[in-house]
């Protein structure tokens, strides 16, 4: 349950963040400005940066140990084996899949590969370890949106950006419907819409976010 | 009439390594069940001096829950059906798979016939509702709304056979917890222990080690019963308010 609601409190981050992000579309100085903004707030900031931490920490924390349970769970052909339990099938012949969809199937996977690209992410674009640190403008703001256009014209950043997003949505997807259906939420008519959403928020996350490397392909920004 | 090469998994006893076995049945009618084309499996067996191939079944007409073996990968086989309620005809192919459900909560006891008994124990937990005896109620002094009746009816038809537990990636028991959790929930005979026995019910799951949900929905494909996902739903909300401890 645990990992439905830091499930929950994650989505809404990122859902804010490209909301951020996608104040890039409106020029330079709001861009940069919004960035500004975020950097004043100080001991806020890094409160909300901690309580993220947190929040995702716990999140991963919760979903490994689960795998874990949830492989021993399954009960294997070579019990006394060292890989018992991480070797998946525990039916001879392949198990087959009636209606386990692709999203369902590799969220620990998907989860890990989100993991990896966050950290990549932040050491990019928060402590400038990976590429160029960003200029400062003549008025002393960062030039956030200059490091964004640049960072995305080199085509290896946005095409692994663009399938980050890609893992990210097939995530969401399941992730958002599971923890609705944890929580209890999707009994009798809430059912069809609950999962719709989930679909919907992937979406809305994946196209978001993927509009900036293309939007600078296009040369639009 | 074909002939099928049959695998099968032996295992002695629980404690003992279990290996896949082959087989050839001849002769066998597409009208045929197919635990009768293992009766016929057996008896050559038997004729052969053999040990036959130890497998759960009771009533063979899809009512008791006895029957078991995940056919081909399958749970109960390729229809939504039990095991003794499949035909021949139904199976593609010459070649068949046959092994028992597999989950560290069902130990195999021999050959494809495991341990069910910590499905008991969950039901011991709390799927009941206390009465005290004495005469039989009137038949409808308690009104039920052909709704709740309707639901109700659905998730009762769970015959416990473990096949949704087989089929999830996770082991879990969450559908059929959640069948008989729902059953009484929509209930008013179900009411009054409602906290208790969602609570007592997942945790006995839990102990017993049975996997957790993940919301693959294996499980709902798998049932012969048709059980829904949306059972788990209401197991999930009747554990949240029994947690978050609101009254109704
Ligand atoms: S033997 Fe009773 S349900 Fe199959």
């Amino acid at each position: 349950m645990l990992i439905a609601v830091t499930g929950i409190a994650l989505i809404f981050f990122v859902l804010a963040h490209m909301m951020g992000n996608l104040q890039v579309f409106a020029g330079r100085e709001s861009l940069n400005a919004y960035a500004a903004k975020l950097k004043s707030l100080g001991p806020v900031l890094w409160g909300a940066r901690f309580g993220l931490l947190c929040v995702f920490g716990l999140h991963v924390y919760l979903t490994i140990k689960l795998t874990r349970s949830n492989h021993q769970a399954r009960g294997s052909v070579v019990a006394d084996s060292p890989l018992a339990g991480f070797l998946g099938e525990r039916y001879s012949n392949q198990y087959r899949y009636k209606t386990a969809t692709t999203s369902s199937r590799f969220m620990i996977l998907s989860g890990l590969l989100i993991l990896l690209f966050v950290i990549y992410h932040l050491a990019h674009f928060t402590f400038h370890q990976i590429g160029d640190p960003p200029n400062i403008t003549a008025d002393g703001v960062t030039d956030v949106y200059e490091m964004v256009v640049q960072s995305f014209r080199n085509p290896l950043i946005s095409v692994s950006y663009i399938c980050f997003q890609i893992v990210l949505g097939l995530h969401v997807y399941h992730g958002a419907s599971s923890a609705f259906q944890t929580l209890g939420l999707k009994t009798g008519s809430s059912r069809k819409p609950l999962s719709f959403l989930g679909l919907a928020l992937a979406l809305l996350l994946t196209c978001g976010n993927s509009s900036i490397p293309f939007a600078v392909w296009m040369g639009l920004i | 009439m074909t002939d099928y090469n049959i695998h099968v998994w032996r295992q002695a006893a629980t404690d003992k390594p279990g290996y896949m076995e082959r087989h050839r049945v001849t002769e066998i009618s597409d009208d045929m069940s197919f635990l009768e084309m293992l009766d016929v499996l057996n008896e050559s067996l038997q004729v052969a001096g053999k040990e036959p191939i130890a497998f759960d079944h009771d009533c063979r007409e899809g009512i008791c829950g006895a029957c078991s073996l995940v056919i081909n990968g399958q749970a109960h086989g390729p229809e939504t059906t039990t095991t003794c309620q499949l035909h021949m005809r139904s199976i593609q192919g010459t070649d068949i798979y046959i092994e028992p459900w597999r989950a560290a909560a069902f130990p195999v006891l021999k050959d494809c016939v495991v341990d069910r008994r910590s499905f008991d124990r969950i039901i011991q937990a709390g799927g009941f509702v206390s009465v005290n005896t004495g005469n039989a109620p009137d038949a409808n002094a308690n009104a039920i709304v052909k709704e709740d009746a309707e639901t109700a009816f659905d998730s009762a038809a769970c015959i416990g056979c473990g096949a949704c537990v087989a089929a999830c990636k996770n082991a879990s028991a969450m559908l059929f917890v959640s069948a008989k959790v729902s059953h009484l929930a929509h209930l008013p005979q179900g009411n009054s222990e409602r906290k208790e026995r969602v609570t007592s019910m997942i945790e006995t799951m839990d102990e017993e080690g049975f996997g957790s949900c993940t919301n693959y929905g294996e499980c709902e494909a798998a049932c012969p019963k048709s059980i829904s996902t949306e059972n788990i739903g209401v197991l999930n909300r009747e554990f949240v308010r029994a947690k978050v401890g609101s009254t109704t």
